[in-house]
Parts: C-alpha cells; structure tokens; sequence
C-alpha cells in the first residue's frame, strides 16, 4: 500500500505541473526540443521539411496553436520575418512576444556566418543577422541546446534537474556523433561543390567542402538559362563535383547543370523529415554525410 | 498528452478518495517522507557525479577541439540581433507602385443601378499609383504603433491607417484603437499592394468604396483551441461609405465578425468568416443618379437611414506538401448582402420613404504555376435590388434595373523576387448596361524597406 502511494504521489508530482506547449518554427528546433524535454513537452511543429522556411504563409491553424504556446523555439536572424511577426501579433500571446523568456531564436546563440557589410537587396534577399541557415552544421546545436535548456529551466523551474540531466545525455552522445560524422565525412575535405542558394555556409564551413558557385543569380533570385550557362562556362575553368540543394527546393536548376557538366545532382534533407532517411537529428546528420559522401562517386 | 491528463486526473480522483486517505495514516506518511527524501538525496547525488563526469569530459574535448570551434564559442557573444519586425526600428517600408489603364467607357460611370453607390473607378493613361508609406515599431512592451500613409500621385497625404494596438488584456484578447480597415469580410483588410488584381472586386467597389477604413475601437478574442477561431466588434465613426459624418457623440457604425480556420494535412488550409456591419447615413448625396424622366445628366438623391449589410467569405489555399514558394493555388469568394431603410430625397426636393436590398459576390483563384509566376481568373456580380420607393417618388426613383451588372478578369503577374512585382490585367466589364468595356490594365508594385510579413 505504501508504495503504491509514494508512486500515486511520485506521478501527481510530475504531471501536476502542466506540460509545456512548445511552438516550433523549423523541424530541427522541434526534434532537439524534443530531445531535451521530451514527455516535458508538447510540440507544435509549424513547417516541414519541404516548405521553403522563408515562404510560409501565417495560416490560421499556426495562429492557433501560438495563442496557447509556452515556449517559441525559432531560428530567428530574420528567417521567419515574412510570416512570424503576424502570428506573433494576431495570436495575442505576451508569453512569446519577442524579447521575452518564451521567445528564443536560435541564431542568437551561434557563431553567424555571412553577415554583411552593408545591407542592400540589390544584392537579393540578404538578412541583416547573417545567413540563418544554421542547422547544417551539428557543432552549432551544442551552443543552441546549452541556450535552449537554460530557456526551459527559466519557464518551468519544476522540472530543472529533469532538463540539466537531459542536456548532459545530449551532450555526451551529440560530442559523440559529431567525432563519427566527422570521421565519416573525412574524404569530403576540400571538395568543391556548387549550391543552387546560398544555403550551405555552415555546413561547408563544417566539413571543408568548397563552394565554387552559386547557381541563384542573387539569393533568392531564381536561376535564369542565362545565368546557369554563365556559371557551366566558370565550371571549366574550376570544376565541381556536385551540386547541392535542399529538399525544399526544386530540382530543376540543379538537374540541368547537374546533365551538363555531368557531376552529380545531390539533395539533401536539409532538416529533420526533408528524406525518409532523416527521422531525427542524428539521421539527419547520418543521411547528410551519406548523401555527400555518394555525390563523390 | 491527453493520456497523461487522464492519468493524473484519475490519480488525484483516487487520491481524494476516502480510501487513499484512511490508508494514509501519520506513520505511513512519515514513511513517505522518509522515502522520497531518501529519492531526492540519492538523485542529487547521481546528478552531481554526472555533472562532474561531464565537466571532465568537457575540459578535455576543449583541448582537442578545432580552432573553429573556439572561434565559435568566443564569438557567442555577438548576438546584437534585433527581435520581432526586422533590423529597423521602427520598421520603415515604402511601397511604390503604378499602374497603365485602358478603358473604352468613362470610367466615372458607375455600374448600371448603382449610382447611389460609391464608385471609385479606374484611371486611364500612366498613372502613378498610390504610393504608400509605412511605420510600425513595438511603443513598449504592451502596445505597437502602425502608420501607413498614402501619398496621393496629385500631392497631399492621407492617413490610411494609424493605429495602435495591444495584446496586453491577455487571455487571447487583441485591441486596436484609432484607424484601421474594418476587419468584416476577408480582402477588406487586405492593403492595395497585397491585391491579387489591379482593382477590388466589384463587390468591394460598390459596397464599401473598395475598402471600408474605420476610426474606433476593435477588439478581438482568440479561442484556446488547436483551430483558429476568432471572434471580433468594432465600434466605430462610422465616416466612410456606407456612412456618412456627422457631429454626435457615441458611435456612427458597428461590426461583428467570426473567422473559423484550420489546415487539412499539410498541402490544404482554409478560412471562413462572417459579419454584419450597421451604420447610418445622414444626407449622404449622390449626383448624376438616373431617373425615371430620363433627366439628362441625372439627378441628385439624397439618403438618410440605417444601413445593415451581411457577409460571408471562404478561402482556401493548396500548396504541394505546403511549400507556396513553387506552386499553389488559392480559391475565394465572398458575398455581401446590404438593406438599407430610411428618407431619400429625390433631386434634393421631394422626400419620401426608401428600402432596398443590394447583394454582390465574387469568385476568383489565383494559381501559381511555376517560381515567380502568378495567373488569376476573377467573376463579379452584383444586384441592384429592388427597392420600394415611397408614394411621393414612385413617378421618380428607378425601382427596378432589371440588370445585373458583372465582370470577368484575368490577370498575370510575375515577380522577379518578393520586393517586385509586375501586372498584366485584362477584364471584361459588363457593368453599364448596353455599354460593355474591355479593360486593360498593367502595373508594377515594388517594396523597399523593412521586409512587412503579409497576412493568410
């Protein structure tokens, strides 16, 4: 009977508290929340994998899950600003109003790649924070997680040690897996590449690949035949082995330079969920190098 | 989530119940005491070695780590980025935009049975549109200021919407205070440059003077739930079309209005709303109103009385696996239905009694079919009603049109990026009877300044 009762007292203390509803922006924000608060939290994941993250529109239902959110958990460095600022405004939510605890944007936390020296969008669609596409390099989760458990503890003090547990777990095994895919992607040192847009600065940054050119005129600008057979004329001169882009992105620019100057076309999940490969982070990371590493081929 | 709620739920049921509380007796629950501390000291404890273990391994994977990710950690601190709206403060956008028409009719002439309406019409020739200059910035952490000012192609400035707005009531309540685009129907709060087509739909056009600006007070609740459901009044001056001015204390117009919303799976979202809208007008005139003399060039009425329109809107929206940067299609349609009744004064003089029913609708899809390029295919309707004029002015006022006018538009837009934006616009207008138009529109809308996020 006793015991019976410490465990009825032992759950009555864990769920008293109710569960955090966290809003994430991007797939990857979502999966590493889950990893650091798991049954913690409940969360709402606003955008796939295979949505342009620039290009969402501020839908109803996105609205609707923000009103009840905790916890926003977004990349931030202007990735979201043509749809988040309307949720943020019509969700009526001071929880998560930006500059508060329940606001974190991941960019904050890293080292940003690619801010410019002056801001002009003649030269495309340049955010003022640098380049947000963070998430292709594993070394910057450590910093954000590190960040992101500290927000966690800041919300829901209840469950601090639960948090400072998961984030030593975390840390362990991500060290771990960032030695592996390290290891793994050793051969791809140095490699030149092509990116159909400038969405890869970290990863190359991470792994040495060298990126040549860019098949996007400007960021953000859609590749013209014009410019495409511009950039196969540089690709004598300096050849690439493959060129990238992210599952989000149509495959045409990339499948026509690809036939032309005869390298291979490689798209990459890019996030969690962007193949049927990447389930979690580590897959992400996994298929990542995987796909890389068979673009040399 | 739900599990867990049960759970817990049935615990503490269990927990209140006598049975719990007489097994609970002092002893047992010194013993519960004792246990969990015991629970408590020996978690802490293995939480503090693994805090150790971690901080050894830390210190020596440092040592180890690349030079990059030192750089990394040493430039953790540069985090001087702005939240919410964008590098500025307040966030400064200017939207510049033109258009080229070419009507066959004057455009001054309103739709047939619509004379007493409001007509805003179109401009023929190069004609620069209405450039538009917009302020917005967090005033503290309650309340946010917009400012958008129109700067009209002849000079002068007029102010489009001013207004100040806060979520700080909570509990899912948004507040707007001074003038903004009522938020009846769904394209009414829609700014010129997010249009899908050069001009309004007719329905828009005739009923509120293509967008129906208010000076009051909105409020707006949320409902707690996973589908979007928004509630929302407004009391208002009550100064633009259907109203008219007038000095008087309290309130000139009302509006109530419901949004239902959600997605279905990841390629489909929609949005249905509904809303009334009442208001008065005072003497509001109308020149070159036909009669039933055929009085050339018209005649002036004059009406005074309640207005109380109707509305109902739906859009849906598709996008393969909800990516709209590639491909998507969007469909929407809205249908108003206004009564008025009150005193029309036909040619300023003779004044007797006036009710009529006026509806309009229109239907329209827009599709993206490649990156950048954009087709849309829009049909208009309205009806004139038919109004039951008083015995006085039987012999005067037009009672029956016997026409509803109507239009069919096509457009292609194309946008180099998502600051630009260029419009070629055809329609067929029918709206006059016996005079139908081709119209032909094409227009440039560009957007410098702070990135604005657009609404659903």
């Amino acid at each position: 009977m006793n015991k019976f009762i410490l465990l009825t007292l032992l759950l009555v203390s864990t769920s008293a508290h109710a569960v955090l509803n966290v809003f994430a922006c991007e797939p990857e924000w979502a999966a590493l929340t889950q990893l650091l608060a798991s049954d913690k939290a409940s969360i709402y994941t606003a955008t796939n994998a295979l949505q342009d993250p620039h290009r969402v529109e501020a839908r109803p239902s996105l609205i609707a899950h923000a009103r009840r959110a905790n916890l926003l958990v977004c990349t931030g460095a202007e990735l979201e600003m043509a749809w988040l600022p309307v949720i943020l405004r019509e969700s009526a939510n001071s929880a998560i109003a930006p500059g508060g605890a329940g606001n974190f944007e991941a960019a904050r936390f890293v080292r940003m790649l690619e801010i410019p020296a002056h801001l002009d969008r003649s030269q495309g669609d340049v955010h003022a924070a640098g380049n947000p596409h963070i998430q292709t390099d594993p070394r910057n989760f450590l910093a954000v997680a590190d960040a992101l458990t500290k927000r966690l503890i800041q919300i829901d003090p209840a469950n601090t040690t639960y948090y400072q547990q998961q984030l030593v777990t975390f840390n362990l095994q991500w060290r771990a897996a960032i030695a592996r895919w390290e290891k793994q992607a050793a051969p791809l040192k140095g490699v030149a590449i092509l990116a159909q847009h400038r969405g890869f600065p970290y990863l190359n940054n991470w792994l040495g690949l060298k990126q040549v050119a860019e098949l996007e005129p400007k960021p953000g600008m859609e590749p013209s035949a014009a410019y495409l057979g511009q950039v196969l004329g540089e690709l004598q001169k300096n050849p690439a082995k493959m060129v990238l882009r992210a599952a989000y992105q149509e495959g045409r620019p990339s499948d026509w330079i690809a036939e032309r100057a005869h390298i291979r076309a490689v798209s990459l999940p890019y996030t969690v969920g962007g193949t049927a490969q990447a389930t979690d982070l580590y897959a992400l990371f996994d298929d990542t190098i995987a796909r890389l590493l068979a673009g040399l081929k | 989530m739900f599990n867990k709620t049960y759970l817990s739920v049935a615990v503490a049921a269990l927990l209140c119940h006598p049975l719990a509380s007489l097994a609970a007796s002092d002893a047992d629950l010194q013993a519960i005491r004792e246990q969990i501390n015991q629970l408590k000291q020996s978690y802490e404890q293995r939480i503090a070695q693994l805090e150790q273990r971690l901080q050894q391994a830390e210190s020596a994977s440092h040592q180890a780590e690349s030079v990059a990710t030192k750089a990394q950690a040493a430039a953790q601190q540069a985090t001087s980025q702005p939240a919410g709206e964008g590098a500025f403060n307040p966030a400064l956008s200017l939207i510049l935009g033109g258009t080229y028409g070419s009507v066959q009719r004057d455009p001054a002439m309103p739709a047939t049975g619509f004379a007493m309406n409001a007509n805003p019409g179109h401009t023929q020739g190069f004609n620069l549109g209405e450039s538009e200059l917009g302020i917005s910035a967090s005033i503290d952490p309650d309340y946010r200021g917009v400012a958008t000012l129109a700067l009209a192609p002849a000079g002068g400035v007029t102010v489009e919407n001013a207004f100040v707005q806060s979520s700080a009531p909570g509990h899912g309540l948004n507040l707007k205070i001074g003038r903004y685009f009522s938020g009846l129907g769904y394209l009414n709060e829609i700014h010129a440059h997010a249009w899908d087509f050069v001009d309004q739909p007719l329905v828009y056009a005739s009923l509120w003077n293509n967008q129906l600006g208010e000076d009051g007070i909105q409020l707006k609740w949320l409902a707690p739930t996973d589908t979007f459901i928004e509630l929302g009044g407004e009391l208002g001056r009550g100064r633009g079309f259907p109203g008219s001015d007038r000095a008087k204390n309290g309130t000139g117009s009302g509006v109530l209005f419901a949004h239902i919303g959600d997605d279905i799976g990841i390629e489909q979202s929609w949005r249905v709303g509904a809303s009334l809208h009442t208001t008065r007008a005072e003497n509001r005139t109308s020149t070159g109103v036909p009669d039933i003399a055929g009085t050339p060039g018209g005649v002036s009425n004059s009406f005074s009385g309640d207005s109380r329109t109707a509305g109902l809107d739906f859009v849906w929206k598709y996008a393969p696996n909800g990516n709209t940067a590639n491909r998507s299609i969007k469909v929407q349609g809205e249908y108003f239905q206004r009564k008025e009744s009150g005193q029309l004064t036909y040619n300023l003089i003779t004044a007797d009694s006036y009710r009529n029913t006026q509806t309009g609708w229109y239907l329209q899809s827009v599709v993206q079919f490649m990156p950048h390029w954009r087709t849309g295919l829009r049909y208009d309707q309205l009806d004139p009603g038919t109004a039951s004029v008083g015995a006085l002015n039987a012999g005067n006022v037009i009672s029956n049109y016997r026409f509803m006018p109507s239009r069919a538009t096509w457009m292609l837009d194309y946008s180099p990026s998502e600051f630009s934006r260029l419009r070629l616009q055809l329609a067929r207008d029918n709206t006059r009877q016996g005079l139908p138009d081709n119209q032909l529109f094409l227009q440039y809308i560009m957007s410098l300044g702070a990135h604005g996020a657009h609404q659903y």
